[in-house]
Order: structure tokens, then sequence, then C-alpha cells
């Protein structure tokens, strides 16, 4: 097998350092990675375009762990991209610090732009020949996601048929939104390069049992596209929502500032008026805002962060 | 003149985040000016301040044309310009890609409503606006290609130049584009500088908009006539790119004429000072932007340059 480091970018740095963007990859050994690409046998696991968004780390170290030890199995390639904005993981931020940009928003980049704009377009490139990508998120610092992948409604008559068997808890249909297409997932997929977007866990942390649920619906994408010889089936059978007019899910937002006190914890069912958290103001002693589900329905997104400005997102129900 | 909250949040540990606006004038919504979106755009608020004086003193002498009004919000942002942040405090979000805003939505999304509600239907929409990259502009007004765009209308303003340029996909959420779409006309000022105040630049941005507001019979007000405005693309714009990272010594400044050959830059090894690029214009030229920090990355635009022949 081969299982190699290889840079898919780099550029010079002011003060003695090179930027370098690695991927790791897996390929079984005397097959020449253009037969393999043609018989549409490589997935590209992406994580990291994020700082601050760490649940993919533990993917791609346990699905490394895992293809070596039962190497026999690879039939295809298998390139792990660990850290697309490695300046925002080492210094805790979500873009890419120095230029506080959003690293989500530059796709598909340009050869001859800026360094982050030529970093982007040389990583469009590196993912050329790729049958499925998932880029793995981890919502954000603020808020916890049961797992779930997204999908443009530009994209759902290819994607959902392929999340469904991801092994996640949910598959939400989300409406099109101009300002979406320069994603990364976006430029991918509308170059006919299938991608789908995980969300799952939180920011700055690691929920080890998600990163198990992800690598076992890694491996049972890869089992499906010829990529592991070995028959892996997912275990859970997502909830599909069609959500294009934006209509099967409550938006819980915080109706004042203050700190916000969770009740209830995602992945729950929950009632039509059921206390999902409480704001409070600790410098008065007082509940400022109950914060109550306004239908009977799944909660799949719950706020973590307790600090809440008038507007902060602190939950999502989905509607049943 | 009347001072007002445009919107208001209340917080937990700060004073209330407050969003003010200063009203001249009454009748139909005339000419809008909004001044900084972000935390870091000093020079944006301080052109705003200059102009809310000036108004207060034509408005005082009766100098507001008589059914017309203006409202000025120097700063759409002051929580992030208390603690030297540019975009917002708690989630970093950016309301200048929240627009038009929603009543219900996170935060920023609510306070791009808050605004917008109350701008949307001012006959012409300014925006102080900065560029992400650190560096100095030729004065300028820039207009989307929305279609909507009135390139007469810009060269009013008597800067320099008129630049257009055409949305990118993070545009379509901007004050200015939703500005164009909601039928105001709608404007971006590039004044030289965003972090520091540059007053020079300051008075000519702040003649500009009276010039315009004159112009259009907003008020009664004769003053500097500006330039004959020139319309380019900023496509048409020619970046001039590092070749290496390092330390950057600026030689050529916004605004100034160029020629071929000649050294606009140089960038330098930090730890043996060797010289690792001069970097030179391509093409003769006025320099629409130079980047003015110490530290340049490879292959960054540090200099645009517009072409001789654009200018003729």
């Amino acid at each position: 097998m081969v299982d190699k480091i290889e840079i898919v970018a780099s550029a010079e740095l002011p003060v003695d350092e090179e930027l370098e963007i690695f991927k790791h990859r897996f390929m079984p050994d005397n097959v020449t990675p253009a037969k393999l690409e043609d018989d549409k046998k490589r997935i590209a696991i992406v994580t990291g375009i994020h700082g601050d968004e760490l649940e993919g780390q533990y993917v791609c170290y346990e699905l490394a762990r895992r293809i070596r030890e039962k190497k026999e199995n690879l039939a295809g390639i298998v390139d792990i991209y660990p850290a697309m904005n490695p300046f925002g993981i080492d210094n805790i931020t979500r873009g890419i610090p120095a230029f506080d940009l959003d690293m989500n928003r530059l796709f598909p980049g340009n050869s001859n732009g800026d360094m982050n704009e030529y970093i982007a377009a040389e990583i469009m490139k590196d993912m050329e020949g790729t049958t499925l990508c998932l880029d793995i998120h981890a919502s954000n610092i603020f808020l916890t996601e049961a797992p779930q992948i997204r999908i443009n409604e530009e994209h759902k008559d290819i994607l959902v048929p392929i999340a469904l068997k991801s092994n996640v808890d949910l598959v939400w249909v989300h409406g099109a939104s101009t300002v979406l297409e320069s994603t990364f997932a976006y430029s991918l997929n509308s170059r006919g390069i299938n991608t789908l977007v995980v969300e799952m866990g939180v920011g700055m942390r690691i929920t080890k049992e998600y990163g198990d649920q992800m690598v076992d619906g890694i491996f049972s994408l890869m089992s499906e596209l010829g990529i592991w010889k070995e028959k892996c089936m997912p275990s859970k059978e997502p909830v599909l929502s069609n959500d294009e007019q934006g209509q099967d899910v409550y938006y819980l937002n915080a109706e004042v500032s203050g700190i916000f006190m969770k009740e209830k914890t995602h992945g729950m069912m929950v009632e039509e008026g059921e206390l999902i958290g409480i704001v409070v103001d600790p410098l008065m002693g007082n509940v400022l805002s109950e914060v109550k589900a306004p239908g009977k329905g799944w909660l799949f997104t719950i706020r973590e962060y307790p600090v809440v400005d008038e507007g902060s997102l602190v939950g999502r129900i989905l509607k049943i | 003149m009347k001072k007002e909250i445009i919107y208001e949040i209340k917080a937990l540990y700060r004073d209330d985040f407050r969003i003010t606006g200063y009203r001249f004038g009454h009748g139909e919504p005339s000419v809008c000016i909004v001044g900084g979106l972000r935390g870091n755009e000093y020079q944006q608020i301080y052109v705003c301040s200059r102009l809310i004086k000036k108004l207060k003193k034509l408005e005082e002498k009766g100098r507001i044309e008589k059914g017309k009004e203006i409202l000025v919000i120097p700063c759409a942002n002051p929580y992030s310009v208390n603690t030297k942040k540019r975009f917002w405090t708690i989630d970093n979000t950016d309301i200048n890609r929240m627009f038009p805003g929603y009543s219900l939505g996170e935060t920023t999304q609510r306070i791009a409503n808050g605004i917008f509600e109350k701008v949307k239907d001012y006959q012409y929409g300014i925006q102080f606006a900065s560029f992400y990259m650190p560096g100095n502009f030729v004065p300028q007004v820039r207009m989307m290609k929305t279609g909507a765009e009135n390139i007469e209308l810009a060269k009013k303003f008597g800067l320099p130049y008129v630049v257009l340029h055409n949305p990118r996909p993070f545009d379509t959420t901007t004050l200015n584009y939703n500005w164009q779409i909601w039928e105001t006309d709608a404007f971006s000022i590039y004044t030289t500088s965003t972090g520091g105040i540059d007053k020079n630049s300051a008075k000519q941005a702040l003649d500009a908009i009276l010039n315009f507001m004159a112009k259009q019979g907003t008020i009664d007000y004769r003053g500097y006539e500006g330039y004959v405005s020139r319309v380019v693309e900023s496509q048409n714009f020619i970046d001039v790119r590092t070749s290496h990272a390092g330390f950057f010594e600026q030689c050529a400044k916004a605004g100034e004429k160029v020629d071929e050959g000649q050294i606009l830059a140089i960038i330098s090894d930090p730890y043996t000072a060797e010289i690792k690029q001069e970097i030179k214009a391509p093409v003769s030229g006025i320099v629409a932007f130079a980047h003015n920090e110490t530290l340049a990355y490879q292959n960054t635009a540090v200099y645009k340059l517009i072409p001789e022949e654009d200018e003729l």
C-alpha cells in the first residue's frame, strides 16, 4: 500500500517560514492513480477550512489508523486533507488570521490571485479526479450539532442518495444562496465533483462518539464506491429534511442579551412549549427570558457557548 | 439637526449597543450617508463627523432645500470600534455581509435589518467603504454593475475616478448592492485611508458629498467643483504582485503617476536586509492602490495601477 504525505500547496511567508497544505494519500500498490480515477475510486476527506473546528481531526486520524489496520481491503485512493487552514488551527481562529478572511468564501480561488486565493486554487486543482469528497465541519464554537449533512438544493438530486448512506443522523437540504457559491463544497459540486458538507459536534472540541460514527460512514461510502473491499453498512438511517423553502426547522434566537443556560441537550425530542433553556442575568440574579419550543420536534442544534446577544441562535428544532 | 437612535440592543455587561443617526431637513428622504460598518473604519467615521458639522451649519442658515431630508449614520458598529475589533464582537461576523438583514435572525442580521429599514427609502445612498487589504486608495466612487448603476450621477461627486466592478457572490449581501436592488442610487466612496485619519482625503470626500448634494438639489451650496471624473472598470486595473515575502518598503503612493519600469516598492529579507525583489511598474499609469504594511506576503497584489491608455 502506498502511504505517503504530499504537499498540495505552499507559499513563502515573510519571516523564515513556508505555509504548506498537506495531504495523506493511501493507495493500493502497483496501480496508477489515473487508472483508479478512471474507475471513479478516489475519496477525499477534507477538514480544517475553519481553524477552530476540530471534530474532523479525530476523523482523519482514525480513518488512517483503520485503513492501515486492514490495508488489504484498500482498492482505491483515499486522500486525507486534515488542515486546509493551518494558520487558523494554530491560532484557534475560524478564519485565516492576519487576513480576517473566511477561507470558505474564497473558492474556487485564483491561481493568479493573492496568497490565499492561490492556495484555494491549488487545492481545487488537487481535487480534480476525486469521485466523492467529504468536507467536515464542526458547526462553530457557539453551537453543538447532531451529526448531519447539509445539501444545497441545487445539488440535491445527486447528493441526497449518497448522503443517506453516510451514517449521519440528519440530511438537511437547504435553499440556495448566492453567498454560498464561494464555498469549497459549492465550487466542487458545480464542477461535477460530488461533495458532502458534514456538520457535527462543536468548535474547539472533539466528540469521539461522532468521529467514530463518521468514520463508519466513510467506510460505508468507500465500500459502496468500491474503494474498500470489505462490506460496510451504515448503522444509522438519517432523517431527510427537504427544507428548500425553509419551513422544516424552528430557529430559536435569544430574545435578550445574557447568559444562556441549556435545559435540553441536542438529539432530544421536545414537545411544544417545553423549556429548551433560560437566559439569565448574573449581575441581578434574574431570569431574563425563557426559550421554549415553538412546536414538537427534534432538537438537533443547541447553543454551547453561554454568552448571547439579542438574536444569537440558541437552538434548532426539526419539525415533526 | 435631530439626533436619533437608529437601532439598539440591550447588553448584559456593556452600555447598550446604539446606532445613532443625524437627520437634517424635513420631507422626502433624499440622501443617506453611512460611515463605518466595521470597527477599524476610523476615517469613515471622521468624514461623517465633518459632514454632520457642516450640515448643521447649513441647516441653521436655512440652506437645506425645502422638502428634502438627509440622514447621516457615522458608525454602525461602535461596539467593535471601542474594542478595536474589525467585525462583530462575539461571533466575528461582518455587518456588511448581512444586508438586507432579517429582523428575526441572528444579531448582525438584526442590526443590518435595523439599519436597512431606516435607509432603504432614500433616493441616494452613499457609504464610506474600506477594502479588506491594508493600503491606501486614490479617492474614488465605486459602483457595482448590477444594471441599476448610474455612472453620470457618480461623476457628480467630482472625485478623480468612478470605478465600476462586477459583483462577486459575497457582494450581494453588502449595503451598497441591496440599496441598488431596492432602487436607491448607491455609491461607495473610498478615501485614501481606513485605520488612520487622513485629513486631506477626508476634506476631499466632504467636498465631494456636498457638491453632489448641491447638484442634486438637496442643499444650497457652492464649493470646490472637484475633478472631471474618469470612469474605469476595476477589471482593467493592473495588479502588481510580490514574487517574494518579506519587509515591504513603499516607494510610490496612491494617486501618484508612475512610468513603466519605475520602482514601486522593495521587498527585503527581514534577517539579512538583502533585496529580494524590486517591484516595478509593468505599465505607465496612476497608482490606484498601494499596500502600506511592513510585511508583505508572497503573490500579494501590493499595487493596483490604472494604465495610461485607460486614462485617456
